[in-house]
């Protein structure tokens, strides 16, 4: 076989900063504290204890909750974006991308100052003689700074699958009797269905991973998976520990993906 | 507005009523005037960019004309959406649907009907039997070649039993032996079907091959309505003469009735009407040009420029003393440089008002 030397580059970028970090994370999870060889499973043992588990089940909860009004918001976002004139929609994207330039940190901090109790929005009710809410610190503070980060990526994988539908397959629904409603359901759905699994997979993905968001919006209160993560490498020196959750967190995307992608494939096969 | 009826009793199916249709500004259809009738096979003719194709889609609803009325069956359906019109479109790329197999795509129209499943199954075979695929109902479209797309897509047409079956330019992305094949099918097909045929081509052979009534267009105007043969035989204007077939256009001069001056001499006609010494264009068919070996007994006499062999004719190039070129289809070859005979009968010299420069 002929060797394809420019592949190189790409072998040694993903040995050293991808495969042998893995192996690294899965290493520490294996061996006892205080480094050695002694393989113990103690770590993972953790990891299904009550309040470690509730934790879990709370990051899914919360990526699947911020996925779901991602796509509940971002698909008709898609739509009026594909449908729009050439021009208009240059001008369109821009909008939309322009917060996406500014620092993930910065846009985030921006919420805080929205949401608190003396923020922009409780002074703004305090004029109708609305009584100061408390919306920092809730998990809708932490799902509302998920889908404000992660709509983009729901948006645009739709929006560049809708925009190659040819416009005659819509007429073609219309002119076999298919009113707009139904037209959307048989034929414009089932066929911007990759854009939307891949933009499931792109807000799923960093929201189940998040601890930015959920430390910034959530405070102490709605710990996640990642800022377990996070407290075990950077507070309590527990490396066993945070690598195991690190471990058990890349099965559960690896599951959930591999969910969608099998359902993609049944889709394909009849929807009628 | 059909000439001819073949002796059947016209009902009306579709009307056009001063269609105008302007596109940013432009116009590209003006003053469409139509009658289509019930089971006729209407062909809709001409260069791109002639209407054609807009006409069709005021039919089926995908666009909506500036001013004008679209009657059907005796209705005025301007304002009814494409998807509760008793038509049913055959797209120019097919259209098919790429996630559904040819079942699921013959059976869209059935389904969104409510049809019941028994009876969705047995009709779907039967147009799949029509089309000549019987057997493919679970087959990917993917898996399909061109000509069979073009089948399914007719299929998923005529399910549905519409009144009127539009078609824009169905068998354009076909080879040419296919298409042949195809023309004589869908011929076969509407009278079998009982369906007006509205078809929508450029190219004029089709057009004469299948339609009842021919529908020349040209820069959103219709140039003439009429029969194939009405059509091949009076054209009404040299546009027509030249769009459909080949012809000779020469200036020439109205001298009296049935007495016409062109290539330097006087013909015997069978026009009437125009105003003596009026400029007229003459058009004559190639293949109505008669050639003889003995130039001194002919009309107008030639010397033979250039022979292709056609198949079943020759297709010759002769020059006249009046450096005019004239073609001639023949099935009798004169060489190159041979000097030969060429005469018209009265009734295959046409005369046509001249056109106005530009239009």
């Amino acid at each position: 076989m002929k060797r394809n030397w420019s592949l190189y580059p790409y072998i040694l970028w993903m040995v050293v900063f991808t495969i042998v970090p893995i192996l690294m994370v899965l290493y520490y999870s294996l061996v006892e504290a205080g480094g050695g060889f002694s393989l113990t499973l103690s770590h993972y043992a953790r990891v299904f204890e009550p309040l470690y588990l509730s934790v879990i089940w709370r990051s899914i909860l919360l990526a699947l909750v911020s996925t779901v009004i991602c796509l509940l918001l971002g698909y008709p976002v898609a739509m009026i974006l594909a449908s729009s004139p050439a021009k208009q929609q240059f001008s369109l994207i821009v909008l939309f991308v322009v917060p996406m330039w500014m620092n993930f940190l910065a846009r985030t901090y921006a919420w805080m100052s929205l949401l608190e109790t003396n923020g922009i929005i409780n002074t703004f009710l305090g004029f109708f003689g609305i009584e100061p809410l408390s919306m920092l610190y809730t998990s809708g503070a932490v799902v509302l700074g998920m889908v404000y980060n992660y709509l983009p990526f729901m948006v645009f994988p739709i929006f560049t699958v809708l925009r190659k539908l040819d416009p005659s397959l819509l007429e073609a629904a219309e002119d076999l009797g298919a009113n707009p409603l139904k037209t959307f359901m048989k034929v414009i759905f089932p066929l911007s269905l990759p854009g939307v699994l891949s933009g499931i997979t792109m807000v799923f993905m960093p929201a189940v991973t998040t601890f930015v968001i959920s430390q910034l919006l959530g405070g102490g209160q709605f710990t996640l998976i990642g800022n377990l993560i996070q407290q075990q490498y950077l507070r309590t020196y527990d490396w066993g520990f945070g690598s195991s959750l690190s471990i058990i967190l890349m099965i559960i995307i690896l599951l959930s993906m591999g969910l969608i992608s099998r359902s993609n494939t049944n889709e394909e096969g009849g929807i009628l | 507005m059909t000439q001819e009826n073949q002796g059947k009793t016209s009902q009306e199916m579709i009307r056009l009523v001063d269609i105008h249709k302007e596109f940013e500004g432009e116009t590209v259809l003006n003053r469409i005037n139509l009658s289509i009738a019930k089971n006729e096979f209407v062909t809709l003719l001409g260069p791109s960019g002639c209407g054609k194709t807009t006409t069709l889609r005021i039919i089926g609803g995908f666009e909506h004309p500036t001013s004008g009325d679209v009657m059907f069956d005796g209705q005025r359906i301007n304002d009814i959406p494409a998807y509760q019109r008793k038509v049913n479109t055959v797209f120019q790329r097919y259209a098919l649907f790429p996630h559904l197999n040819v079942y699921e795509n013959i059976a869209f129209g059935l389904h969104i009907a409510k049809k019941d499943s028994k009876e969705i199954k047995a009709k779907v075979k039967a147009s799949l039997d029509l089309v000549d695929m019987p057997g493919f109902e679970k087959r990917p479209i993917r898996s399909l070649s061109g000509g069979q797309q073009q089948r399914v897509a007719i299929a998923r047409a005529v399910v549905n039993e519409p009144k009127v079956l539009l078609l824009d330019e169905p068998l354009a992305a076909l080879d040419l032996k296919m298409r042949k094949e195809m023309q004589l099918e869908l011929k076969n097909m509407q009278k079998q079907l009982g369906i007006t045929f509205v078809f929508v081509t450029h190219d004029q052979e089709e057009a004469l091959t299948m339609s009842d009534t021919v529908v020349v267009m040209k820069g959103g105007i219709i140039q003439q309505i009429g029969s194939p043969i009405n059509i091949y035989n009076e054209p009404e204007n040299v546009f027509v003469a030249d769009f459909i077939g080949e012809s000779i256009i020469l200036e020439g001069r109205f001298l009296e009735d049935c007495l016409v001056e062109f290539a330097g001499r006087t013909f015997p006609c069978v026009d009437k009407g125009f105003i003596p010494g009026q400029p007229v264009d003459v058009v004559i068919r190639p293949e109505d040009v008669d050639i003889s070996a003995d130039p001194a007994a002919a009309m107008l006499q030639a010397t033979v420029t250039s022979v292709v062999f056609k198949g079943v004719h020759y297709e010759m190039l002769a020059e006249t003393d009046q450096g005019q070129e004239w073609m001639i289809h023949s099935t009798t070859m004169a060489p190159p440089g041979q000097i030969i005979g060429m005469s018209l009968k009265p009734d295959n010299i046409h005369l046509m008002k001249k056109e106005v420069q530009g239009t």
